[in-house]
């Protein structure tokens, strides 16, 4: 009994990895034609789903050309469904390459802005108001009026992200459209709308890192003549300087991933921003919107690009958790 | 010689309680001496303490009745602190009345910064001029040996004495008139403990010294003048050895005997 | 001077608070006035198909109440191996650390590892890949709490349970886990509110459906993703009930949140 519970509860421990590992081994396998198709150079390609004469297409310097695959003869082999068992059989059709066709063109570098940017716009207008909220929760307002308001914002911030996104799409993109012209739908209101919706997570996790700060360290600080915002300023964000730090990059890499709160906002068009106001793209909405109507190459570059976002929350959090979060 | 503080008929009452902390207290804190206030837990010693800086108006609701006078800088007249109402005022009386706390404080930053910080903030600039109080002060508080190789480093890193000798040398590099102790070694071991006892009858030199300790002992050590305080009220405050060895009140007796407390 | 920046400090502070609170209190407002004008009984008791939402609720329960239902013993065990067995080592923080990247990995990319290999492979959209999206989302969340809660039972218990000759299973579930219990309830109840809000693993695991239907093995009904297509729809009609079901989703997410802050709440007086 002791030791099959221990074998249970240690194979329970394991599935987690295992879980993390297979998803990335299953991502990567069935992005493999289209990584193979377009290399590192997707990354860059800013055209999506264009179909071009395949003389010249986008490498990477270090692909061998006579490794090119070819577009035809996979996308065949890739309608039946049962590509991942049968990647052996891509390397071999690469011999038997013609060339002079045409081929269809993706590149996540539409979305990978669109997702860069809408995050970044997300955290310049998150980071001041949510730490206006642990400020003024932690030190400002009295007791009072702490404890309820501290307890909305952690219950906001349980609100599932489609609400987010529905408000935004009906009422905050018109409301900004109004003010600042442009679409109702655009890398702006999809920004903001995230910002919104991170406000209350990072807030409730500043919040919490600042009540980390001992009372007798501020008091020590207002008895030497401090006022309250060199007290908050010199004492309370250094000391809790790391747990900030980490509460704002896991907010990053919350709206980095988020798909509902943008997916109603973003347009879902691939061009790039002239202008805040215009529409594009973020990765996780063309995953959401192309995916059913997917198969093939098409499908495959789709693996890809939720590979990309699958790496690049990875390393957020890592970052996070490595340097500003280390459990004592 | 005149007081440097007196605490006159203090009644003190935390925010929403319905019986005050302290009930008509009388205290004189002497120049250039050095008074103890003793008694058991609770017994308001130091809610007392953390009036004399008015460090209870940063929790607001509290009451305060009586009077507490602070020598103004002239050593003729008084100003009753309790009456100060602009915050202004309130940041040059604590910068004029230092507090050290139970546990060791010291800020986010370097050594260095932590003893400039005060003078920073009370608007000193000049570099060099800096440079030299925060040497003084380390001085004083018999650390310059040990951290002056290593100013620029995180205060954090110090020991738990070393580092309440830091906030000691932090407080004093204001050139405070009083400096109020708030069980100062009560986080710290017996040799810490002795450091700082030894540098606190140094300090009595050039400053006016309140200490609040849980440790009789250390009282008797280093104090001109006792309070035994007991459910908010000073039941007896007289020369140190008076107390110790003719208190004139049972409870004081009982209590430096060891029968409660 | 510095009073003078003291003071515009704390009014920008406080006035920052004021906007994010303004915002939030707009969603709330506009969810609530949108979402009760079309609150009626016939929400409850019709299927999407005929203009209500009882399928969609009930699926989005079940695959929910499912995952969670799976999720529970997996993520307790993993959990327990972690705080109980795993000791100090190196291998429990990265296990640690792996939970911690799971619990933060972007849903959708979930969603996309489900499709692969279980949509695939069966060529349709079906509950239990539903299910297996939200068991994924689920367990690390409930590993991680579960090890948190017992890392706050004091080790005295545990050593006065092995001194009075329990065995460490013993010790385990009848005393760690038991002193733990109300954190762990709240843990898995904060999880619960946590996945019945997701659309993103949905939208290609398990669809939605318009009709009444409690078999598994097909395209489901889903709450969630009903409302994003119901939003995104031209008809009137059909925006309205999308902002009932979302009023009722979130009506339904923050009272789990209140039961689990109640439940842990109870427990510490």
């Amino acid at each position: 009994m002791e030791l099959i519970f221990k074998k249970l509860a240690q194979l329970s421990a394991s599935l987690v990895f295992f879980i993390l590992a297979a998803t990335a081994l299953v991502l990567y396998l069935s992005a493999r034609p289209a990584i193979e198709e377009f290399g590192l150079g997707f990354l860059f390609e800013s055209r999506w789903g264009v179909e071009e004469t395949r003389a010249q297409p986008v490498l990477s310097p270090n692909q061998v050309v006579d490794e090119m695959p070819v577009i035809d003869e996979q996308a065949d082999a890739l309608l039946d469904d049962d590509f991942i068992d049968d990647e052996d059989d891509f390397v071999g059709d690469d011999d038997d390459e013609s060339s002079g066709d045409t081929r269809i063109v993706y590149g996540a570098l539409v979305p990978i802005v669109g997702t860069l940017f809408s995050t970044l716009i997300a955290m310049f207008f998150s980071i001041p108001i949510a730490m206006g909220i642990a400020v003024f929760l932690s030190e400002i307002a009295p007791k009072l009026l702490a404890k309820p308001v501290g307890v909305a914002i952690e219950l906001l911030a349980s609100i599932p992200s489609i609400i987010y996104g529905m408000w935004g799409l009906f009422y905050f993109g018109p409301f900004i459209a109004g003010i600042f012209g442009g679409n109702t739908v655009s890398l702006l209101v999809a920004g903001l709308v995230l910002g919104i919706m991170v406000i209350p997570f990072m807030a409730a996790l500043s919040r919490d890192a600042i009540s980390t700060v001992p009372d007798m360290l501020k008091e020590s600080a207002y008895a030497m003549g401090a006022t309250k915002l060199e007290v908050i300023k010199d004492v309370v964000f250094p000391y809790a300087k790391s747990g900030i730090i980490g509460s704002i990059i896991l907010s990053f890499g919350r709206a980095l991933g988020e798909t509902m709160a943008v997916a109603f906002v973003i347009g879902g068009v691939y061009q790039f921003v002239g202008k805040v106001t215009d529409p594009t793209n973020s990765i996780p909405v063309v995953l959401a919107n192309s995916f059913a109507e997917s198969s093939g190459l098409s499908l495959s570059v789709l693996f890809y690009l939720a590979l990309i976002l699958f790496a690049m929350s990875f390393i957020v959090i890592a970052v996070a958790k490595f340097f500003f979060l280390r459990r004592k | 010689m005149k007081n440097m503080m007196e605490v006159q008929a203090l009644t003190f009452t935390y925010n929403g309680a319905t019986e005050p902390s302290l009930k008509r207290i009388n205290l004189p804190i002497e120049k250039n001496k050095v008074t103890a206030l003793i008694g058991p837990s609770g017994c308001g010693k130091s809610t007392l303490l953390r009036g004399m800086n008015r460090i209870h108006d940063l929790y607001p609701g509290h009451r305060y009745d009586g009077t507490i006078n602070l020598l103004n800088s002239d050593g003729e007249a008084y100003t009753d602190i309790l009456t100060i109402k602009k915050e202004a005022e309130l940041i040059r009386l604590r910068q004029r009345v230092g507090m050290i706390f139970q546990k060791p404080t010291p800020f986010p930053m370097t050594i260095f910064e932590n003893i400039a910080y005060g003078l920073k903030l009370s608007g000193v600039k000049k570099r060099t001029q800096i440079e030299e109080v925060v040497e003084q002060s380390l001085r004083d508080a018999a650390l310059w040996g040990e951290v002056k190789d290593r100013l620029s480093l995180d205060a954090r890193s110090l020991s738990g004495g070393q580092q309440q000798r830091l906030c000691i040398a932090r407080a004093i590099a204001l050139k405070p008139e009083v400096i109020l102790f708030d069980e100062p070694t009560s986080a710290l071991d017996p040799i810490s403990t002795l450091a700082i006892e030894e540098m606190i009858s140094v300090l009595r030199e050039q400053y006016s010294i309140c200490i609040v300790t849980h440790n009789m002992q250390q009282a008797a050590r280093i104090s001109d003048f006792t309070g035994f305080m007991y459910l908010g009220e000073m039941v007896e405050f007289d020369k140190t050895e008076t107390i110790f060895m003719k208190p004139s009140v049972k409870q004081t007796e009982d209590y430096i005997s060891g029968r409660f407390g | 001077m510095r009073l003078i920046l003291n003071r515009l400090f704390l009014i920008f502070s406080s006035a920052a608070a004021l906007v994010g609170l303004f915002f939030l209190a707009w969603i709330l407002f506009t969810l609530c006035s949108k979402g009760l004008a079309g609150l009626s009984l016939s929400v409850f008791t019709n299927d999407l198909i005929d203009g209500g939402l009882r399928n969609v609720i009930v699926g989005q329960l079940m695959m929910s109440g499912i995952a969670t239902f799976i999720g529970i013993p997996v993520g307790i065990l993993a959990g327990i191996y972690l705080q109980e067995y795993g000791g100090n080592t190196k291998t429990t923080e990265f296990m640690r650390d792996l939970s911690d990247v799971m619990m933060s990995a972007p849903s959708i990319v979930i969603g996309t590892f489900v499709y692969a290999i279980v949509v695939v492979p069966t060529g349709h959209t079906s509950g239990w890949a539903g299910v297996l999206a939200l068991f994924i989302l689920m367990v690390p969340i409930i590993v991680r709490t579960t090890d948190d809660m017992l890392k706050l039972v004091p080790t005295e218990l545990r050593e006065a349970g092995i001194a009075i000759g329990a065995s460490k299973y013993h010790v385990t579930m009848n005393i760690v886990v038991r002193y733990a219990k109300a954190g762990i309830l709240t843990g898995i109840l904060l999880a619960f509110a946590r996945v019945v809000g997701e659309t993103a693993p949905l939208l290609y695991t398990s669809g939605s459906s318009q009709f009444w239907t409690t078999d598994l093995g097909d395209t489901f009904p889903s709450l969630t993703v009903s409302i994003y297509n119901l939003a995104t729809m031209p008809d009137n009609e059909m925006v309205q009930l999308g902002w009932t079901g979302a009023f009722l989703l979130t009506a339904m997410v923050l009272m789990i949140n209140l039961l689990g802050r109640y439940a842990s709440n109870k427990k510490r007086r």
